[in-house]
């Protein structure tokens, strides 16, 4: 059973005087514990396509399944539980909680979204911190630590609280490229170690080769598909 | 809720100078509020024991219809000598009263057989009337504070302006119910300082005296002045001794008597209110100064925190925690201010009580001022600081938590 399915989506934009057509019927499916590209140039809908996925848009039209549930019809509370429950997110700009060491930043989710009890929590900051090896950073504030070391906490707070798919948006947009194949090897490790289903979008070309499946857009539409040994149907 | 206080609290100390600059404001509106509510009330308070603990006692009961003629002191409306003792049988079951003294008033005039000038006169037994007003006997400025038959304590202003001094004789000349006149001879033995400034001309003789200048067959009753053991049950005791009064009808079927408190019968009641007006007023601003300085820092935490909103929305924080992360910091803020602002505030004030800064009152100068800050005054001025601090934080909190995460994410 796909993890994602992704039937004859459109979504448009209305400002002020045009309609912008940001996707044009797109259909594809994502199996679990794939690592998947999105490419494009700026403008192609790669982000577009990730908000919807990530259930913080929703399709103008066709039919959007995440992890088996219709995520165009859920309600911003809905929406927000469905995100905290299986999906995890890494942004290009890291953004993480200034106010909170890194510790506490990978807490976070644990604590205000699923609320784990304590002992677990602690069991599973540690060991996401040592995978992601920041264990040693864990009482800095983000910012008394690098780009990569931030963006290396993101993928902690994502991957804690054991999500089904984790969606990053131009993950190493930010990066020099040493940090940004270090980055892509990482999600790729924690996607063997735990079997989440990661789906990045990059406009990065070395980038995208470290992917297994790539799905190419343009122009809103989805123009091809690389399967490079991922589980995909598109 | 441990994690959103400290969440809230670290973003506070974030925008320390801005942060700092809104409980300043906080605190010195809680300062000012609590300084002037302690001052004023004691002000007050000093006002208002003056005028019953030194004339009026906390409460005056009447012949019906006496009071809407009270300024020409009429002896056709006094309690008779059945209805007197009536009221001294009910007054005498009341666990409430500490004290109560009937009084005669009528006027008269004075002379000292050179010149001769109006005076208002207050028939008193001594100990009764000293119970009911005990800050009478310390208004004797010359003299003896004992007042027997015979003797007469008059007025200041009319000492100094007839030449009397204690040891002096005078007669009071007054006419009684029926027109005709009568005189005595008095000693003064006694000169009043006023209470309530140049227009006092209140004399006092002892109630036999006056039974004798009036020619009463029967002791009539002008007033009863009341002085509560607790003055702040006095409207709760006012009520109760109202429905008790009011079973006293006479052959007509209509009351006997009519009660009133100080408040009814003193000018002074109106600058108390004053002052209660002003405090109020006092508290309005305070209220706006919280309201305004919150919500402005608020709204620009807000703002600058969209994107930090939307993360947290995107990584599945449920609006109501997003609400709730930012009213905590309005909370914050709120008692924050208030504790240190209370702290400052008693604090100053006890500064104003070391000072032992003074003040006069009518013609009584050099009252001490004796600001005392009230348990429940800090209760009400922290509670309200605080409500008001949440309040203010719902209107951005709520926008906050209604943000769509994908709005506040694209946001530069």
């Amino acid at each position: 059973m796909a993890l994602i399915i992704a039937d004859h989506i459109i979504k448009d934009y209305q400002t002020e005087d045009v309609v912008v057509h940001a996707l044009k019927d797109v259909t594809f499916e994502i199996e679990p514990a794939s690592f998947v590209s999105f490419v494009g140039p700026s403008g192609s809908g790669k982000t577009t396509l990730l908000n919807l996925v990530g259930c913080l848009d929703k399709p103008s039209e066709g039919t959007l399944m995440v992890a088996d549930t219709d995520v165009a019809r859920l309600d911003r509370k809905a929406g927000a539980a469905f995100r905290g429950r299986h999906l995890g997110f890494i942004f290009q700009d890291f953004n993480l909680i200034p106010v909170l060491t890194v510790y506490e930043n990978i807490e976070y989710p644990l604590i205000m979204v699923q609320n784990i009890p304590s002992a677990e929590r602690k069991e599973r900051i540690e060991r996401v911190l040592a995978a992601v090896g920041m264990a040693d950073q864990k009482d800095k504030y983000p910012g008394q630590i690098s780009g990569g070391q931030k963006q290396r906490v993101a993928i902690a707070r994502a991957l804690v609280t054991n999500p089904k798919l984790v969606l990053a948006d131009e993950p190493t947009a930010n990066l020099d490229s040493a940090t940004a194949y270090a980055v892509i090897e990482l999600m790729k490790k924690m996607r063997d170690d735990l079997g989440t289903t990661f789906i990045f979008s990059t406009h990065d070309t070395k980038i995208v080769g470290e992917a297994e499946i790539i799905f190419t857009l343009e122009d809103g539409e989805l123009k091809g598909k690389e399967n490079k040994g991922g589980r995909s149907n598109g | 809720m441990g994690n959103l206080f400290k969440i809230a609290i670290r973003n506070l100390l974030r925008y320390k100078r801005r942060t700092l600059l809104t409980f300043s404001l906080i605190t010195i509106g809680v300062v000012f509020v609590l300084v002037f509510i302690s001052v004023s009330g004691s002000f007050k308070n000093m006002m208002i024991g003056q005028i019953t603990d030194s004339m009026l006692g906390h409460l005056q009961i009447h012949r019906k219809g006496y009071v809407a003629s009270i300024d020409n002191l009429p002896l056709n409306l006094n309690l008779k000598a059945g209805a007197a003792a009536r009221l001294e049988n009910i007054l005498d079951k009341e666990p409430e009263i500490e004290a109560y003294s009937p009084r005669i008033k009528f006027g008269g005039m004075f002379s000292n057989f050179t010149e001769t000038s109006g005076i208002r006169l207050t028939a008193i037994y001594p100990e009764k009337e000293y119970s009911t007003t005990p800050l009478l006997p310390t208004r004797v400025i010359e003299g003896s504070k004992d007042l027997k038959r015979g003797g007469i304590l008059i007025p200041e202003l009319l000492a100094k302006g007839m030449k009397v001094k204690t040891g002096d004789m005078a007669v009071i000349v007054a006419t009684n119910q029926d027109g005709s006149v009568n005189g005595k001879q008095f000693t003064v033995t006694g000169i009043l300082q006023s209470v309530t400034g140049p227009g006092g001309r209140d004399g006092y003789i002892h109630m036999e005296d006056a039974v004798e200048i009036l020619r009463m067959n029967d002791k009539e009753i002008s007033e009863f002045a009341i002085r509560l053991k607790d003055f702040g049950k006095l409207y709760k005791f006012s009520e109760k001794l109202e429905a008790l009064l009011s079973k006293e009808l006479n052959p007509q079927e209509k009351p006997v008597f009519e009660l009133h408190t100080w408040e009814k019968l003193s000018p002074f009641f109106n600058i108390a209110r004053m002052i209660d007006v002003m405090t109020f007023f006092i508290k309005l601003m305070l209220i706006a100064i919280v309201l305004i300085s919150i919500m402005n820092v608020m709204i620009m935490a807000v703002y600058e925190r969209i994107r930090e909103i939307g993360t947290l929305a995107a990584i599945g924080t449920l609006p109501g925690k997003i609400l709730n992360m930012f009213v905590i910091e309005g909370f914050c803020l709120g008692v924050g201010g208030a504790i240190v602002g209370n702290i400052a505030g008693i604090i100053i004030v006890f500064i104003l009580n070391l000072s032992k800064i003074t003040f006069d009152f009518g013609q009584q100068k050099g009252f001490i001022l004796q600001a005392f800050i009230k348990p429940s005054d800090i209760l009400v001025i922290s509670a309200t600081v605080i409500i008001v601090s949440v309040i203010a934080s719902l209107q951005p909190a709520l926008k906050a938590s209604r943000m769509e995460p994908i709005t506040a994410l694209r946001h530069v």
